[in-house]
């Protein structure tokens, strides 16, 4: 089978590979590119743990086919921290005992980076409706939920 | 949070300085920065997936199989049914005694539960095993199945699984598990108040996040690396031994990062069969459930029936508990018989009642293989009991704490299964519910003790 060539930004460096049609970003990022923070919890659209963002938008990779990712640029959680030091989100999900497992940790940490960079101040709601498309077993959601108010107080704070 | 040191001061040597302090988990750093490597975090060039053919029947004779037509689907390497698997009959607890071997890795001549596997297929593609499965021609003839647990087990009801040869374990006590204390009968006939009611419950999923699978690797050495998420390695480890009659110096198990497991990750079913695939084709091989698998094929926590009669005086005392349990194993032991034993020594409850007779029973039946699940055996009986404390307690007329506080075990009380009461601390932890939740109960159970007898 043609392969197809995709060329995208991947955590701001230059990505290039060549894909069979149909092969979704999840299994391009995980299996091609090497970058495994993206996790296949259902490659179904529901569980979110493979989320990420494209051009600022929050996307599922494993309902996005890589093909249309041309050009794109796209963030994952395996790209958040600069130089060593933890994104104000990571600091707080470790702060606030966010993760056990771990396993939909990168995913949530996704959505709640988009909600802060469209919401830099959001209600305990904004958060809620937010993270409605990540599923967590282990938490309960709570801890994860009060991580996300926390940074975005750190980061309301660093702004001020 | 407070931490209560008056409580057992004469018994404790310790400072627990640890204790209400918050410590960083060592896991976090790489959870938030997307370093954990879970088991399917790794690629091994020229891998294989692997995928099952699966039974469409809750129980069916295996008239033949045909796989002619897969072997031939582009990209298919291998296909496995019973006859490649070295020793195909096994048990997860025969490793502590627990028998008989009773369940099959690849379904051979029957299958016992709708999803049961029956072929493995090993291609070069996840869509080319999968394609390939459908491509395999199995002749089933379909069999009476029963799934009530009642059902199951009167005369005449189907044989769910041959290698029990009846529709329950046998333990060494008879047909169910035991436990006779005192005089049931006669505390009934002194009470004041009797109540029986019955209890169910659904089984449950665990729905980790992950979902159940392995990837195993040929080393050039003649070993097989095997990286998975089982919750129970070495169970697993020797169970692929076992099964492949390999020596487990050859087998080497990578793990302990679980994706959630919830017990839903101890049973030994991924592991075996893609170390066969592995190494019947000297290539490595990728075995992961799909969603529907986890939700459909992985073990589940067992339905349970429990039914509880109980005797009380007006003074709030339970004189006598009668309990029947049943557990649905589904078509395979697995952990359950463990689960029905574990039910049985529980079910007076954290409470003293001087005549006690408990009757657990492991059932099979046509349904999912259950196992493992966050205090399987233990959980739903807690359910039954407390509600049906509740119920007593209403019953007599009395406050459901004051009631709870009558009848707590405290150190020293002999428990039915006859294993003495120590660190009990029932008491004072709802002496502590009673404050936390401003649900006061009357003096003198606050100034109780679980281990200075007489309030």
């Amino acid at each position: 089978m043609a392969k197809i060539p995709v060329q995208f930004t991947l955590n701001g460096a230059e990505k290039a590979e060549f894909i069979d049609s149909g092969t979704t970003l999840l299994h391009a990022l995980r299996d091609k590119i090497g970058d495994t923070s993206p996790k296949g919890g259902c490659h179904q659209g529901t569980c979110g743990a493979c989320s990420v963002i494209i051009d600022g938008e929050l996307r599922l990779s494993c309902l996005t086919l890589a093909e249309t990712c041309n050009g794109a640029a796209i963030t994952t959680t395996s790209g958040l921290s600069q130089g060593g030091v933890l994104h104000p989100l990571q600091r707080a999900f470790l702060d606030a005992f966010a993760t056990q497992c771990g396993f939909c940790t990168p995913g949530m940490i996704m959505a709640a980076k988009v909600l802060l960079d469209h919401t830099p101040d959001p209600s305990r709601d904004e958060v809620v409706e937010a993270l409605s498309g990540n599923i967590c077993r282990c938490t309960g959601y709570e801890p994860i939920i009060q991580a996300v108010l926390t940074a975005a107080r750190s980061n309301s704070q660093n702004a001020a | 949070m407070e931490l209560r040191k008056s409580y057992f001061a004469d018994q404790r040597k310790d400072d627990l300085h640890e204790i209400g302090q918050p410590r960083p988990r060592s896991d976090s750093p790489g959870h938030v920065t997307g370093k954990t490597a879970y088991f399917a975090d790794r690629n091994f060039p020229g891998m294989l997936h692997l995928k099952m053919v699966r039974s469409p029947y809750h129980h069916a004779r295996i008239r033949s199989i045909d796989t002619s037509e897969a072997q031939m689907h582009p990209g298919v390497v291998k296909i496995l049914t019973a006859k490649d698997v070295p020793h195909n009959v096994y048990t997860i607890l025969i490793l502590i005694q627990i028998g008989p071997e009773d369940e099959t890795v690849l379904a051979d001549g029957k299958v016992r539960w709708k999803g049961e596997a029956v072929v493995a297929v090993l291609a070069e593609t996840e869509r080319a095993a999968q394609e390939a499965t459908a491509k395999v021609k199995v002749d089933y003839e379909v069999l009476p199945a029963v799934f009530d647990m009642e059902e199951a087990l009167k005369p005449g009801a189907p044989v769910v699984n041959e290698y029990h040869g009846r529709n329950y374990y046998l333990y060494d006590s008879g047909e169910c598990r035991k436990v006779r204390f005192g005089d049931v009968e006669a505390g009934f006939a002194g009470a004041d108040h009797v109540l029986e009611q019955t209890y169910q419950s659904s089984p449950i999923e665990h729905a980790p996040t992950e979902t159940t699978g392995c990837i195993v690797a040929p080393e050039g050495n003649d070993r097989f690396t095997c990286y998975t998420n089982t919750q129970a390695m070495f169970f697993t480890l020797d169970n692929a031994s076992i099964i492949l009659q390999m020596p487990g110096n050859r087998l080497h198990f990578v793990g302990g990062t679980v994706g959630g497991g919830f017990g839903g990750k101890v049973d030994v079913i991924v592991e075996p069969i893609a170390i066969l695939g592995a190494k019947l084709t000297g290539r490595p091989v990728s075995f992961i459930y799909s969603r529907e698998e986890e939700m459909q094929i992985s073990s589940p926590r067992a339905a349970e029936k429990v039914v509880i009669k109980d005797g009380a005086m007006k003074d709030g005392r339970i004189v006598a508990r009668k309990v029947t349990g049943y557990t649905d194993a589904g078509a395979y032991s697995r952990h359950s018989p463990y689960g029905a034993q574990k039910g049985a020594g529980h079910y007076p409850g954290p409470y003293t009642i001087p005549n006690v007779w408990i009757d657990t029973y492991c059932v099979y039946t046509n349904r999912t293989p259950s196992s493992a699940m966050r205090g399987f055996g233990v959980t739903i009986g807690d359910f039954a009991l407390e509600v049906q404390m509740d119920k007593l307690a209403r019953l007599i007329g009395m406050d459901p704490l004051e009631f709870r506080f009558i009848n707590a075990y405290r150190d020293g009380d002999m428990k039915a299964h006859r294993q003495p009461t120590e660190g009990a601390a029932l008491i004072e932890c709802m002496q502590e519910a009673s404050r936390a939740a401003n649900w006061p109960v009357a003096e003198k159970f606050m100034a109780m003790s679980s281990y200075a007898k007489g309030a």
